[in-house]
């Protein structure tokens, strides 16, 4: 089955500029993460996030065009980035979930793709 | 199995086949859910099929006689309903689980027993902790949403969306049937003992919330037998087993709570006393103690009484100081200051059960019964006490009785 890790952070810790060094270092844990993931032959995709700061909204009502500036929930934890899976359950996505780096100061949740 | 004497000639009367087709039931329920679940990760049309194959049995056993092996019918007949099922939908989740059901579809006769990989499902993390009780209750044993509802205290249409809502999450969420890693299993393990436990009752001295001890007990010794070799499982089935042995003693002929020290021990079951003792001791005998098996132990200490006339209160405060440095909860300190009381005094309990956290015993009964009691000894005003508990109290008997001692 496929699985969406989505990787929640601290929106302060996510806010620095998207040019700023800072947030476009890609840090040893999350790139032996990467690895391991590869490794197992779980790995189908996933990407790391720009900052919550460079998101837009758009929505469609009455045929008229809103765009907004901003993510669409203004929570303390933003969607920092993710990963899709293909595991066989849920518990084996899970243990790849508690793995992840983001785990340990952020939250995971792991959510099934439609079948 | 059928009861003997049946031949596969000749027709059967219906209510022999009514019998047989609930001997079966009772008997493999659990056992089919479980294979077909575990091969399909889907307990909601594991029940369908089996529901289905319940029927079909109904009409055709009358005819052609109970089968031999009426489970390995029971499970060819369900599972041929689930792949049709699986295929109807077609899509694409659907197809490993079809290929799963199907193999070894020629040979029914020995299907292995998957309860435990279905035990854990219904106490898996995943799942809304109130929904586990409900969920073992109805995959294992087959009881009705209705049946659950009433024990709980709850609708029968609410008790069925949680049900509902479970085994979706257990569906698409694509929860395994498996049995944990060892790194994993003390906890998990955790989570099953306890919703086996909440099915009994969470307080044994209130008859309301033992609707379900026997299925309780049930469980408790299906797992006792699966993982015979934790001894926490054993803890388990050893302590509903004293609790169920005070029983008879609990309520008068007329219905009247008899507290714990006031109960008759003869009227206690000795056979049930007994067999509590002896797996108490086999869990022992692993060296690995938890809490459980300090439940059992104290519940051990009380079923003494039987014997010696007294109770060991310095014993019973002692188990549950050890009980406390593993699972501090409200339950356990109120439990602990009650022993407190008898082996020391009630001025040394009340200093006790006044350092507990005011917001975690704000709604725990047990614990301002106690207060009330210990206020009433020490010769001080209970009366607000008493009136917290009794608001707190759902036991016709039991609040008759808290109103009784305070006159």
């Amino acid at each position: 089955m496929k699985y969406m890790l989505l990787i929640y952070q601290d929106a302060a810790r996510n806010s620095m500029p998207a040019d700023s060094p800072e947030a476009n270092t890609i840090t040893a844990p999350w790139i032996a993460y990467t690895k391991a993931l590869i490794d197992a032959g779980v790995l189908v995709g996933g990407s790391r996030l720009a900052p919550h700061a460079a998101a837009t909204t758009v929505r469609v009502r009455d045929g008229k065009r809103q765009v907004q500036d901003g993510p669409y929930a203004d929570t303390k934890e933003q969607l920092a980035g993710y990963y899709i899976l293909d595991t066989p359950d849920l518990d084996t996505a899970l243990d790849w979930a508690a793995r992840c780096p983001g785990a340990a100061d952020g939250i995971l949740e792991v959510r099934p793709l439609a079948g | 199995m059928p009861p003997t004497g049946f031949s596969k000639c000749g027709r059967l009367p219906d209510d022999a086949t009514s019998r047989a087709v609930e001997h079966a039931a009772r008997d493999a329920y659990g056992r089919l859910v479980a294979w077909l679940g575990a091969r399909a990760r889907d307990i909601a049309g594991a029940e369908d099929a089996l529901s289905d194959a319940f029927a079909a049995a109904l009409a055709t056993w009358p005819r052609t006689g109970v089968p031999a092996r009426p489970d390995a019918w029971l499970l060819t007949a369900a599972r041929r309903r689930m792949i049709d099922a699986a295929r109807r939908r077609r899509t694409r989740d659907a197809a490993i689980p079809t290929l799963l059901l199907a193999i070894g579809e020629d040979d029914d006769s020995d299907f292995p027993d998957e309860r435990l990989k279905l035990l854990f499902v219904c106490a898996h993390p995943a799942i809304d902790p109130a929904a586990r009780t409900p969920l073992m209750l109805q995959a294992v044993l087959g009881l009705t949403a209705a049946d659950i509802a009433a024990a709980f205290l709850t609708s029968p249409a609410a008790m069925g969306q949680r049900l509902v809502r479970a085994k979706e999450k257990i569906r698409a969420a694509g929860i395994g049937f498996r049995i944990p890693d060892p790194a994993d299993l003390p906890d998990r393990l955790d989570a099953v003992l306890d919703a086996i436990y909440a099915a009994y009752g969470t307080g044994w001295e209130d008859a309301a919330a033992n609707a379900l001890a026997d299925e309780a007990i049930w469980l408790a010794r299906l797992l006792a037998s699966l993982l015979p070799t934790e001894p926490e499982t054993i803890g388990l089935l050893a302590l509903l087993l004293f609790c169920e042995s005070r029983r008879p003693a609990r309520r008068t002929a007329a219905g009247r709570f008899v507290p714990l020290s006031e109960q008759n021990t003869a009227l206690w079951s000795a056979p049930l006393r007994a067999e509590a003792q002896s797996l108490l001791a086999h869990a022992a005998t692993f060296a690995r103690h938890g809490r459980f098996q300090l439940e059992a132990a104290i519940q051990s200490v009380h079923a003494a009484r039987a014997d010696s006339g007294q109770t060991d209160w310095n014993t019973i405060a002692l188990l549950y100081e050890g009980l406390l440095a593993i699972a501090p909860t409200t339950g356990v300190a109120v439990g602990r200051a009650a022993a407190l009381a008898e082996a020391r005094d009630p001025a040394f309990a009340l200093h006790e059960l006044d350092a507990l956290d005011p917001a975690a015993v704000a709604t725990y009964q047990p614990y301002w019964a106690l207060r009330a009691n210990l206020l009433r000894r020490l010769g001080q005003d209970a009366t607000p006490a008493l009136t917290r508990a009794l608001a707190l109290t759902t036991d016709p008997a039991l609040a008759a009785y808290l109103r009784a001692t305070s006159e």
